[in-house]
Order: structure tokens, then C-alpha cells, then sequence
């Protein structure tokens, strides 16, 4: 479905990717883990088209991503939920989820598609006419995600959901993203909570220094050594 | 009481217009993160237009509103487009330089309109222009009254447009977070012409509405721009709601202070204000508004 092939990217004169190849089948959870700087939301940021690309491509359904202008990437069926969030915050939840179906079939859905999205996220419902950016963080990024799946999308990224809160909310973010995955919307997810993320994926790429250094199955990744020191301190 | 009251009239009527060219400005600071030094200059362009459609075509002020705004709508557009989004692709210009554009785009306007017009003072005398009506003893002046209800709805619509459509959300959006929004797939450089399009748009409005009570020359953008430009200090910047609040407050400190100080200190007091404003509350009206 995704493909991304020998792509180096970088911003201005300091070049992050070099030659990152990945890719994400039909249906599939796919999990990127790494550490700090390692480039993990330059991916995210390049698929989106928001970072140019200096060699390689980007296919989306055999299609090139790359040339396409960042704000016709939600065209193609792709949903970013940004790192930190990133929601409006002077706006309300519901105007929040609004302006992630403007284009399309999304916008003439809009309705459907909002019953549907507070039904995964009850606690949405309720603060509906509440202004995003005056909620707690679990909240925030609920509505993010939400946000993210108000357009319908084929193929949602997550860039780093778990940032900033506690560990049991964390956990709750990463439930939703199975239960949202079940509902047969393909997942790509950027981590560095790398014991649980590895835990629920269906595949994981291991990124240092901008290379992706180890690619297999989640549970394969949690029990190979170089993983283990690198990530899990065992 | 009366003398007092009159004034308080007068000062809240031309406060009205005067919201409407803060808001204008305050919509590009919203958006665009900068002030606008143009748009007093755009306002005068636009008092130019009408004032040669009822020169030489005879045509009433109130019905030149739907010449003049869309004219300066697609020219705002255009400045946005050609002039001010270029700056921000490169890198090496930091993009206050914007702000040194826009001085340059008042200039280049000013001396423009002075070339063809030259600097003689004009005015659009209408029949209505000094006509008046009373209720009790406190006279309300037709043109300024009908000037007031219009920039009312021009406001309104404008609030409708940004709280209820998606071109308006997105313009919002746009406002509070520029790389959300293109994931959310709005067009933020598109919005941005449109925004200051509007901007200017309203300015226009401002300036057209004026016109049959005020006279023009080419250097009348000036004390404009400032006036907007303190109307969006007062208000907090990038709040729409302070602009409104901003521009009576400063239309009835001007009007109470030519009457009970003098007339030609009417421009120094909203200096004042502004001094006072961003000793005392540095945020703006906003700051206690919150919106």
C-alpha cells in the first residue's frame, strides 16, 4: 500500500533519512521505533510531503507522494496525527473534527463519520462544544486521533501518541489504535515506547541515525539482543 | 449631560467604522502574523475608487461598496500573492521583512494616487452628506448613522463567515496552527490570499463609508493605518472580538477628547491610549475577554 524507497531527506543542508526504505501492506499495523533524532517524525513529515525529498520516492497505492502538495496528501486516503498533537486549540472539539473532513466524500459524510468517531471516543462526546486546547493531554490526543479519522483515511500514522502521557493512558492510546485498526484502517506508528508498541504491531523497523538498521515481526524484534540493549536495558 | 451625550454618540458611530478597518487588520495579523502597514494606504485607494465612480459616473458611495471592497479585495489578493508570499519561501530573509513590504506597498500606493490625482483635498458631496435627524435633543448624523448600521453587518457577516463555514474554519485553523492545517488539507498559502484579500476588503468598506463625511487626500491612509493599527493593540492581537471593542473605545476617546480637550489633540489621544494599553494591559482587551 505504502512504499517508501531509498529516500534521503533532510532540512536544508543537514540531510536526516539516508536511504530509508519501508513499506506497509493492506491491513497491516506497522511500527517505526528509535530514539531521539534517529528521524522518526522526518518519516512521518516526508510521507506527508511537508519535507522534501532529495533522492528516492514515495508510492502510495502506486501512486508518487512526493510531488504532491502537502495539503493534497488527505486526498489519497492518508490521515497524519501530528507529533504533539497539534490541534487547534482555540476551537472547539466539534470544529476540531469538522476540519478533518473537509474535502470529498469525508465532507458529505461528515455526520456519519462524527457518530461514528465519538462512538470510539465517548469522553469526545461529551466535550464536544469544550475548547481543544482546554482539555488534559489524554484528551488532546484523543481528539487528535479523531481528528485524523474524520477524513475517512485508508491509512493513518500516528507520530508519536503516547508523548507526554502517563503510562496508563498511554496504554488506553494504544487500545484505541488496535480497536481502530480492527476497523480496518491501516496503521503506521511512530514510537519510542518500543516494549508495548512492539508488543501489539504487526511489523517493526528499528531506525538509528536516520537508517533503518532491523526490520520483523513485533514480537521477533522484542526478543532479538541488539533491540534488548539498544532499547530495552535487559 | 447633553454636550456629553452627543459626544458619546458621535464617538460611538465613528467607532463602528472604526472597527470594521481594525477587524481588516486584525484578520491579516491573525493569519499572517504580521501588521499590516499598509492598510490605511489601501483604505485611501479604495476611497480613490469611489470617489471617482460618483465624479465621473455619478454614482452614490453606498452603491460604490460593491465596486470598491471587491476591487481591493482581488488587489490585497494579488499583494499577498506576489509580493508577500514570496519573501517567506526564502530562508536568508527573516519574515518580519513582510512588515517592511507592506511600509513600502503604503509608499508605492500613496505617491501613486498623489501622481494621478495630486495632493489636493477632495470630497463626495451628497445631498444627505450633512443631513440629520433628532431624537430627544441628541442629533444623529444620516451618513454616520447609516454607516454604523452597515459596518454592523458587514462585522456580523464576517463573524458568520468565520465561525460558521469551512472556509472561514479554515481560515481560522489556519490562524492557530499552519502545519495542522495542511494535514487537515486546507491550502494555507491560498488562505492567506484570501485573508488578506478580506482584510483589505474591509478597509475598503471602511473607507467607502466614510467617505460622504470625510474628505480625502493621498496622505489620509496614514492616521489610518495608525488608527488600525492601535484598534488592534487595544483589542489583542488576532482577536476579532477586541478589534470591535477597540475601535468604539477609540472612537469615543477621540470624539470626548476633541470636544472637552481640543480638536486638534484628537489624534494624539489615541497615541495615549495606546501608550496606556500596553503599560497597563499588554495583552489587550483580549486579556480580559479571553476570546
Amino acid at each position: 500500500m505504502l512504499r517508501v524507497e531509498h529516500v534521503d531527506a533532510g532540512y536544508g543542508d543537514v540531510q536526516v533519512l539516508w536511504d530509508v526504505s519501508f513499506h506497509v501492506a493492506e491491513n497491516e499495523f506497522v511500527v517505526l521505533v528509535g530514539a531521539n533524532g534517529a528521524g522518526k517524525s522526518t518519516i512521518m513529515r516526508t510521507i506527508s510531503s511537508m519535507v522534501p525529498i532529495s533522492g528516492g520516492q514515495v508510492l502510495f497505492q502506486g501512486q508518487r507522494l512526493d510531488r504532491v502538495a502537502p495539503y493534497r496528501i488527505v486526498e489519497h486516503g492518508i490521515a497524519h496525527v501530528p507529533e504533539a498533537r497539534q490541534l487547534f486549540p482555540e476551537m472547539t472539539v466539534a470544529e476540531n473534527l469538522e476540519l478533518g473532513s473537509l474535502k470529498g466524500g469525508a465532507k458529505t459524510q461528515r455526520k456519519q463519520t462524527m457518530e461514528w468517531v465519538f462512538e470510539l471516543f465517548p469522553r469526545l462526546r461529551e466535550r464536544r462544544k469544550q475548547l481543544a486546547g482546554t482539555m488534559s493531554g489524554g484528551e488532546q490526543q484523543m481528539c487528535a486521533i479523531a481528528r485524523g479519522l474524520m477524513s475517512k483515511p485508508k491509512l493513518i500514522m500516528f507520530d508519536e501518541p503516547s508523548l507526554g502521557l502517563s503510562p496508563l493512558l498511554t496504554q488506553e492510546i494504544f487500545r484505541l489504535a488496535l480497536k481502530i485498526h480492527k476497523e480496518g484502517i491501516t496503521i503506521l506508528m511512530v514510537e519510542q515506547n518500543v516494549k508495548q508498541t512492539l508488543g501489539i504491531c504487526d511489523r517493526a523497523y528499528v531506525l538509528e541515525n536516520g537508517k533503518i538498521v532491523l526490520e520483523g515481526k513485533g514480537k521477533e524484534l522484542l526478543e532479538n539482543e541488539q533491540v534488548k540493549q539498544a532499547f530495552l536495558g535487559i | 449631560m447633553e454636550m456629553f451625550i452627543q459626544t458619546l454618540v458621535a464617538g460611538i458611530l465613528i467607532g463602528g467604522v472604526y472597527a470594521l478597518i481594525g477587524i481588516g487588520m486584525t484578520l491579516i495579523m491573525g493569519v499572517m502574523r504580521i501588521i499590516n502597514l499598509a492598510h490605511g494606504q489601501l483604505m485611501m485607494v479604495a476611497m480613490y475608487i469611489t470617489f471617482v465612480l460618483y465624479q465621473f459616473l455619478n454614482i452614490d458611495p453606498y452603491f460604490a461598496l460593491l465596486v470598491a471592497p471587491p476591487a481591493l479585495f482581488l488587489i490585497g489578493a494579488a499583494i499577498q500573492r506576489y509580493l508577500l508570499n514570496p519573501l517567506i519561501k526564502i530562508e536568508s530573509i527573516i519574515p518580519e521583512n513582510q512588515v517592511l513590504m507592506t511600509v513600502g506597498i503604503g509608499i508605492v500606493l500613496t505617491e501613486t494616487i498623489r501622481f494621478m490625482f495630486s495632493s489636493d483635498y477632495k470630497s463626495v458631496k451628497t445631498s444627505y452628506s450633512t443631513a440629520t435627524f433628532n431624537i430627544g435633543a441628541i442629533s444623529w448624523n444620516v451618513p454616520m448613522v447609516v454607516a454604523f448600521i452597515l459596518a454592523v453587518v458587514l462585522t456580523a457577516s464576517l463573524f458568520f463567515f468565520l465561525l460558521k463555514t469551512d472556509v472561514g474554519k479554515s481560515v481560522r485553523a489556519t490562524a492557530q496552527n499552519k502545519d495542522a492545517a495542511m494535514i487537515m488539507g486546507i491550502n494555507a498559502e491560498w488562505i492567506t490570499q484570501l485573508t488578506y484579500g478580506l482584510g483589505a476588503a474591509m478597509a475598503a468598506a471602511g473607507g467607502t463609508l466614510l467617505l460622504p463625511i470625510y474628505y480625502l487626500f493621498p496622505d489620509v491612509g496614514g492616521p489610518f493605518t495608525l488608527k488600525a493599527f492601535i484598534i488592534t493593540i487595544l483589542g489583542g492581537l488576532g482577536s476579532a472580538v477586541g478589534a470591535i471593542m477597540g475601535g468604539l473605545v477609540l472612537g469615543v476617546a477621540e470624539s470626548l477628547g476633541a470636544t472637552y480637550i481640543s480638536m486638534a489633540l484628537k489624534d494624539a489621544i489615541g497615541m495615549v491610549i495606546f501608550l496606556l494599553v500596553l503599560v497597563f494591559l499588554p495583552g489587550g482587551l483580549k486579556q480580559l475577554t479571553k476570546v
